[in-house]
């Protein structure tokens, strides 16, 4: 290795180190927790080495259950969350009066404490011996019968839930979507006007490619975003989501750590590398379809 | 197809709140364009130029006036129900197409009674690909493009789908030199082989005058004179279109014409007629001096700059307007300079006369 190759690792050193302790370490040290059989971190023992871990939790009924939560969530949150972004930003663009208004307002969300959004939601959709929340009064002013959103069947749960983490993502969304729409030079639009193109296709053939990289990025990361779901739940449903049915992968891990049935490192650790096989092998069909669609 | 443009105007309103005046950029324009020509928009920049370009292709709408593509008023038409084609001076093609596609991409657009089946599409875009010479470069992306092609494609764009006009925004400026002189060539060869109306922008007057068969100067909104390019260059209507055009370009004077003759300075240079004494203008072509030992032009030389065919002789004059005087005279007409003084006949029709106050023209004959 001649001395510039050295100099170059040098520049990397900080990152390297920073990268080796909190992320590399970790991760291998979770996947031999999740071969070792009833780790025990206080006194540093186990029981054996063997598949046991991943056997457990992948029978584990309340595992199963916060897979197919998370999935449910992922299909349904991902699509229409950029999809709405989406409209949302064309919209904001389209619109010459008071646009920098509206894209302020958009933006409010992001800005508002996520547990302030769930207290918000809770007076929306919550039912209590005193109140039937505002959306079941208007649900009733329809001539429909009301339904405990929060915690009722699980269908209207899941609906808060994905509503919820629609309404926390989409600021960030529309304000990433809005910039890229913005950097379009206009004089393509204007050579497809002078052409005839239709608005629909202009959008289609035009505006999609010149942002897919970004509308790309925004998807990559609401997939791993929604895969790790959590914090969300929580707020709504409270720190018992398996009791909720409510309860995701990242929080059956957290359970599995720290919470009611806690101290089994051993289930957390095999099911945070069940969740990381998931996440990368999304991640990694995602970057394949892309290549396919996505103009740089 | 004719095209019409009646005391057309287009007046961008001030926003800014100091009170400025509206800015006009198009001012009373009126021109007809005569069917199958290739018409030149040539001003300095700000002169309303591509303003008055975006008004006929209909990216922007006229404040006042009227626009007819033959008969048919299409003041209000929308650029796409106008059947032009346009060629953006940085090309705008689609990067993330291929040559061809883009090139398909207009004709992709027709609906109803226009629409083409595929072969028809592919073989109008061939052909078009075919008519500009880029047939090979059709599964190329634009970045893949140099500058000359890129240009080319955006023709071949323009050209599918058989536009009425043609219009074409500053065409060669993103060129180099020496494509741009084969560009321009290309140009004017695509024209007369499709005999579409054609109407282009520039600042270039060089540019303007190698190609068209009718040039407009602009300035400040206004037509300062419209016609072919040599008709203008030989009988300039004022002072702005004569030093416009021109390189090198005209030297001017301060003179005078009094008791039948014209001044420069304190030199005779002329007897002339038909004018009344008044304070003028003298405007000089380059090419309008005559080495002579006698002559009445007493120049101080500077220095003489020999490009092979002719030959700049570089001086100055009390009364040039200009720091310098530049002459071209034949290289064979040339000798050697010894003294610092050199002398100068003029050939008269290279000599025009302006009004100082209006800079309009004033005519002469030659006594």
């Amino acid at each position: 290795m001649d001395k510039r190759n050295n100099k170059g690792w040098l520049f990397l050193l900080p990152a390297v180190l920073f990268l080796g302790f909190f992320m590399v370490y970790p991760l291998v040290d979770v996947f031999i927790y999740s071969f070792e059989e009833g780790y025990n971190s206080a006194s540093q023992t186990f029981f054996g080495v063997g598949a046991y871990n991943y056997s457990y939790v992948l029978h584990d009924p309340y595992f199963l259950q916060a897979v197919k939560n998370t999935f449910i969530l992922v299909i349904i949150t991902v699509p229409v969350s950029t999809g709405v972004a989406l409209l949302i930003s064309a919209g904001l663009n389209s619109v010459k009066k008071l646009n920098k208004l509206f894209q302020t307002i958009y933006f409010l969300p992001y800005v508002t404490n996520t547990l302030a959004v769930g207290l918000v939601f809770m007076i929306l959709f919550k039912k209590t011996a005193y109140s039937d929340g505002l959306i079941n009064l208007f649900i009733e002013l329809f001539g429909g019968s009301s339904v405990d959103f929060i915690s009722g069947p699980y269908w209207a749960k899941m609906f808060v839930l994905c509503f919820y983490t629609i309404w926390v993502v989409m600021p960030f969304k529309v304000l990433i979507l809005t910039s890229a729409l913005a950097s379009v030079n206009p004089q393509y639009y204007n050579a497809a006007k002078v052409d005839g193109t239709s608005k629909l296709r202009t959008f289609t053939k035009i505006t999609l490619p010149m942002i897919s990289p970004m509308l790309f990025y925004l998807i990559i990361t609401a997939f791993i975003g929604a895969f790790k779901a959590y914090s969300d739940a929580v707020a709504l449903f409270g720190t018992d989501l398996n009791a909720a049915e409510m309860n995701t992968i990242v929080g059956y891990i957290y359970d599995m750590l720290y919470g009611n049935s806690g101290g089994y490192p051993s289930f957390a650790s095999a099911a945070a590398i069940v969740l990381l096989v998931i996440v990368l092998t999304i991640t990694c069909i995602n970057s394949l379809i892309s290549k396919k669609y996505i103009y740089y | 197809m004719k095209v019409v443009l009646q005391n057309l105007s287009k007046v961008f309103p001030n926003r800014s709140k100091k009170g400025l005046a509206d800015v006009i950029a198009v001012n009373d324009f009126t021109f007809e364009i005569p069917d199958g020509k290739l018409v030149g928009l040539l001003g300095p920049s700000g002169c309303g130029k591509s303003t008055t370009l975006n008004l006929i292709c209909g990216l922007q709408t006229p404040t006042g006036g009227k626009i007819f593509f033959g008969d048919d008023d299409v003041t209000n038409l929308p650029p796409e129900n106008r059947g032009v084609g346009l060629v953006f001076q940085n090309y705008a093609l689609y990067p993330h197409l291929s040559v061809q596609q883009n090139i398909l991409f207009p004709l992709q657009n027709l609906k109803g009674a226009d629409k083409l089946s595929k072969s028809e599409m592919l073989a109008k875009a061939r052909e078009a690909a075919g008519l500009v010479q880029i047939d090979e470069l059709m599964s190329r992306k634009p970045s893949e493009l140099s500058g000359g092609q890129q240009q080319r494609v955006a023709i071949a764009r323009a050209l599918v789908k058989m536009p009425r006009i043609l219009l074409l925004d500053e065409p060669l400026s993103n060129l180099d030199a020496r494509l741009r002189l084969q560009t321009r060539e290309e140009l004017r060869r695509i024209q007369r082989e499709t005999r579409i109306t054609t109407v282009f922008v520039t600042h270039d007057q060089e540019e303007a005058m190698s190609i068209s068969d009718i040039i407009v100067v602009m300035r400040s909104g206004v037509a300062e004179q419209i016609g072919e390019p040599q008709e203008v260059y030989d009988n300039p209507v004022n002072l702005f279109v004569a030093k416009f055009l021109g390189s090198p370009p005209i030297n001017v004077f301060s003179g005078k014409v009094a008791d039948g003759s014209l001044f420069i300075g304190e030199d005779a240079v002329l007897n002339i007629s038909g004018v009344q004494n008044q304070e003028v203008f003298v405007g000089v072509r380059p090419e309008g001096f005559v080495l002579d030992k006698a002559g009445p032009l007493r120049c101080k030389l500077s220095r003489v700059e020999v490009m092979g065919r002719d030959v700049s002789i570089i001086s100055t004059h009390g009364a040039s307007v200009n720091p310098i005087v530049r002459s071209i005279i034949n290289a064979e007409s040339a000798e050697n300079f010894s003294t610092a003084e050199v002398r100068f006949a003029v050939k008269p029709a290279k000599v025009f006369v302006f009004n100082k106050e209006t800079e309009e023209r004033v005519f002469f004959e030659v006594r």
